[in-house]
């Protein structure tokens, strides 16, 4: 017993050394064991921190390629070959940072669409809602940066689209390009820049807007499936009637989500680490060769409703010619969602208390992204850019007509407090 | 306290520790990919196979130039002059290690001349003290390092001393001889470095 | 959660998930109804057979950069690397080295225009099931450089490497093989046939083969081009095996930490409930 005492009394006493001179144990309370969270989250609240292990995954194994890839390119091709034969599990490292990108974008993707119909994006979370959007941005740029390394065809051909999109700026855009490639075409010179900036630029940026993120989510709190806030019921101590900490609960809960997302990206890195030509696609175990075009070009999935908006405009407007058009609408599409927290008059957050012109927006919305989505795999056809020009339309009216569809619409009464 | 309260409580802590461990081997098992991947690869494997010297044009009092390298170290071949096996026999008491129990070398070369055969001598060239390659002083006469020279060689990092059979002299930083490879005779005039003989 | 939303999410998932397991339609050349193939890498004998056809028929121009003799001897069941070295390894490389052809680059240029493709990794570019009919479906065919061209590669600039196995292939008008039709492939073929017979000359396109005038009997061939495929299949991913094998432990040992995992997450939560 009293050895027992010996040692908790050093332990604590090691524990009061530090906090003196670094606060852990306030930290840890503040965004642990004293974080209250809402009690009722369901299984959308845990792509957050899904997004966090994807990107601890996406850094260490990022880290150990670059032990053995080879930035140029004459040998990035067969550097990638090096790690996936002679590298002592290259290959499973390799593998797991392919399958982590995508994974990266479908937990993004889930995490997202959880703001979208829950409203976690109004007010007062408008600057986490920036906040996530500018981290998605990262997030598309360091897929892009990253998809050229393997110096596959498919890489190539693919970066190259994306670069020539550029050349549709009014004026500039014929420099840009060039100055963005530092060549005529594609080259070594293009792919060592691309490393730079997905190797070191854009992950620091990454870390960072994710810490951030975090201590905005942490000042505000989080919000829940019923879209009212539990600071607004508080007992004698302060704390949310309706909250719980997050240190054990939610630690316990999120550790069984992500042990359930192991398994399922596990399965993938073992079993289907190319996701039949998706994840990782054919043309792309073939070198890249500036004469040889791959009979068919498609983005990455992840890119591909973006890029069947881009295709779907085919006609000149205002005196401007489609291809810059097509560059307006892609770059609106992606950006428009930073706009919601403004967009949104409703007096409700959550789509459980909205009205019918809501929900069938969002579903719109969701339809047309995951059309759009196909749409952008396949070869462009006559009715395919037909439907994509639908679909386009029904994206954006979700976003533009928002302002309206939730003024009009009658809603049921939020609730006092959550429901659970 | 109610006794539910407490048998959840026990569950709790048995719970938490079988998670804790398991989720601690699964940390560890993680990490092995990322150790093992540090290892030398196929590539380094196959670079650093086995090589082939000729030594029918070493003459004796010389070493094999240019030096060959296995795995990439300086490998040194020397082919040592009758006088310099004489040396090698009898002066000895002046040695850190001077029958190779602390040294590393295959069994056939645990002798005074550290070699298969008495005349030619195969090392390699790296100083046994922080991996300076020493340089080859064949001759026995006076150097500004050493008045008694007996040839040899001589590290100008840190000024450790060897014999001509690589044998480390005492009180220098070198703590032992220097390596010999494993390498074996394809013919009288051949030597295969890195193989202790040929694969049956 | 209203009913809508879950149903929502429902189809959420389940479009998403079909997305990511459609098949993506790649890298159809020409119409030729390919014959089905599905390689097996736990059929080692095949393996072999297959690597010992490539390196006599196929390594003479087409390299394998990427891949090494030695782990090839490893892994197609540990073949000792002296036999290897003497059996396998006809270009006096070593063991550890990788699998180049004997070709230069400059005679490659000179004799077919262009370096013929290393093979690493024409599996994966293509798929198993392509070699497969790539190596069965060549024709004579005066009009081309080498009297040879192919159904599922039309116009491929080089000979028939297996010629004298295989013996010579003519297109004719009408199917000569019985047909099973039991045989959706075979039915396919039918259909054809049947058009050929009704449309004329123009549909000619069936393979036939002149009886005698190869060394190998048809099913003997047909082994033969399977052990390639088969083989390159192995090569283009030398580590499935291993990486299956031990995905079973992984996964099996994150089903035993998700029990744990939820056991302790429902004990923590009972306390939640009781408010």
């Amino acid at each position: 017993m009293s050895e027992v005492t010996e040692k908790g009394r050093w332990v604590s006493r090691a524990i009061q050394w530090v906090d003196d001179r670094l606060p852990i144990t306030a930290t840890f309370k503040e965004h642990a064991s004293e974080y209250y969270a809402p009690k009722n989250f369901n299984a959308w609240y845990a792509m957050g921190v899904l997004a966090l292990v994807v990107l601890v995954i996406q850094i260490l194994t990022g880290i150990w390629l670059t032990m053995a890839y080879v930035p140029t390119g004459e040998g990035a091709f067969a550097s990638i070959e090096y790690i996936m034969r002679d590298v002592e599990f290259g290959y499973l490292i390799r593998y797991i940072h392919s399958t982590g990108a995508s994974a990266f974008f479908v937990v993004v993707y889930l995490h997202m669409f959880r703001g979208f119909a829950y409203g976690s994006y109004r007010k007062p979370r408008e600057l986490l809602w920036l906040i996530g959007m500018a981290i998605y941005l990262v997030l598309m740029a360091e897929g892009f940066f990253g998809y050229l390394l393997p110096w596959g065809n498919m890489s190539y051909w693919g970066a190259q689209v994306i670069v020539s999109l550029i050349g549709a700026i009014p004026y500039f855009g014929p420099e840009l390009m060039e100055w963005v490639r530092g060549d005529f075409v594609m080259s070594g010179i293009t792919l060592n820049r691309f490393f730079a900036l997905h190797v070191v630029a854009l992950p620091l940026a990454l870390v960072g807007l994710v810490f951030v993120h975090v201590i905005a989510l942490h000042h505000v709190g989080s919000s829940n499936p019923d879209g009212i806030e539990i600071k607004a019921k508080k007992d004698e101590n302060g704390v949310p009637l309706d909250g719980i900490p997050f240190h054990p609960y939610y630690s316990t809960k999120d550790f069984v989500a992500i042990v359930v997302f192991l398994i399922l990206f596990c399965a993938v890195v073992f079993y289907a680490p190319e996701m039949g030509g998706y994840f990782i696609e054919k043309p792309n175990f073939e070198e890249a060769n500036p004469l040889k075009t791959p009979e068919h070009i498609a983005p990455v999935w992840y890119y591909t409703p973006f890029y069947a908006m881009l295709r779907a405009a085919t006609f000149p407007f205002l005196g401007l010619d489609a291809k810059f058009w097509g560059l307006v609408i892609m770059a609106g599409a992606i950006l428009i969602p930073a706009a919601l927290p403004w967009l949104d008059r409703s007096k409700v957050k959550s789509m459980r208390y909205k009205g019918w012109f809501s929900k069938i927006a969002l579903m719109g919305f969701v339809v047309s992204f995951l059309v759009l989505g196909y749409l952008g795999t396949i070869p462009p056809s006559p009715i395919a850019t037909a439907s994509a020009q639908i679909m386009t339309i029904v994206y954006f009216a979700y976003f533009v007509l928002m302002p309206w569809y939730t003024t009009i619409e009658t809603t049921k009464p939020e609730p006092e407090r959550v429901t659970h | 306290m109610s006794e539910d309260t407490l048998s959840t409580n026990t569950n709790r802590r048995y719970l938490l520790l079988a998670t804790t461990g398991v989720a601690a081997v699964g940390a560890v098992g993680a990490a092995i990919p990322f150790v093992q991947s540090w290892q030398p690869s196929a590539r380094a494997r196959a670079l650093g196979g086995p090589i082939e010297v000729d030594i029918g044009k070493l003459k004796p009092g010389e070493i094999l130039r240019p030096v060959p390298a296995w795995r990439g170290q300086p490998v040194f071949v020397v082919r040592r002059t009758p006088e310099a096996i004489a040396i090698l026999e009898n002066e000895v008491e002046n040695l850190a290690d001077s029958d190779s129990a602390d040294s590393e070398q295959p069994d056939y070369a645990e002798n005074p001349h550290r070699s298969r055969n008495p005349e030619i001598g195969v090392y390699v060239g790296l100083c046994t003290h922080l991996g300076c390659s020493p340089e080859f002083e064949g001759d026995a006469q006076p150097k500004p390092f050493d008045s008694d020279w007996k040839g040899g060689f001589f590290c100008p990092c840190h000024g450790s001393k060897f014999d001509l059979a690589g044998r480390v002299e005492k009180n220098l930083p070198a703590p032992t001889n220097l390596r010999v490879p494993p390498y074996y005779y394809e013919t009288d005039t051949t030597l295969v470095i890195g193989l202790d003989g040929r694969v049956a | 959660m209203s009913k809508r939303l879950l149903k929502l999410i429902r189809v959420y998932t389940i479009a998403l998930i079909t997305l990511a397991f459609g098949v993506s339609t790649l890298g159809a050349d020409s119409d030729w109804i390919m014959e089905s193939m599905s390689p097996n890498l736990d059929d080692t004998a095949s393996l072999q057979r297959g690597a010992n056809l490539y390196v006599n028929f196929c390594l003479g121009c087409h390299s394998l950069e990427h891949q090494r003799y030695e782990r090839t001897a490893d892994d197609l069941g540990e073949i000792p690397h002296e036999l290897m070295e003497a059996n396998v390894i006809h270009t006096g490389q070593k063991i550890g080295e990788h699998i180049q052809s004997a070709m230069s680059e400059e005679d490659a240029k000179a004799w077919f225009g262009a370096a013929p493709p290393d093979l690493t990794m024409v599996t994966r570019v293509r798929s198993p099931e392509w070699v497969y009919n790539f190596l069965l479906t060549f024709y004579e065919d005066s009009s081309r450089p080498f009297g040879v061209n192919n159904k599922v590669f039309p116009n491929v600039g080089m000979p028939h490497a297996m010629l004298s196995l295989q013996g010579i292939q003519e297109e004719v008008c009408f199917g000569n093989r019985p047909i099973d039709l039991l045989d959706v492939q075979a039915a396919l073929r039918q259909d054809r046939v049947d058009s050929i017979k009704e449309g004329g000359a123009e549909n000619c396109g069936e393979l036939s083969l002149i009886p005698g005038s190869g060394m190998f009997s048809t099913e003997e061939y047909e082994q033969a081009a399977f052990d390639i495929a088969n083989f390159l299949h192995y090569v283009g991913d030398p580590t499935r095996a291993e990486r299956e094998a031990i995905g079973k432990y992984v996964i099996g040992f994150l089903l035993i930490l998700l029990v744990l995992a939820y056991f302790l997450n429902r004990n923590y939560w009972k306390d939640v409930k009781k408010n």
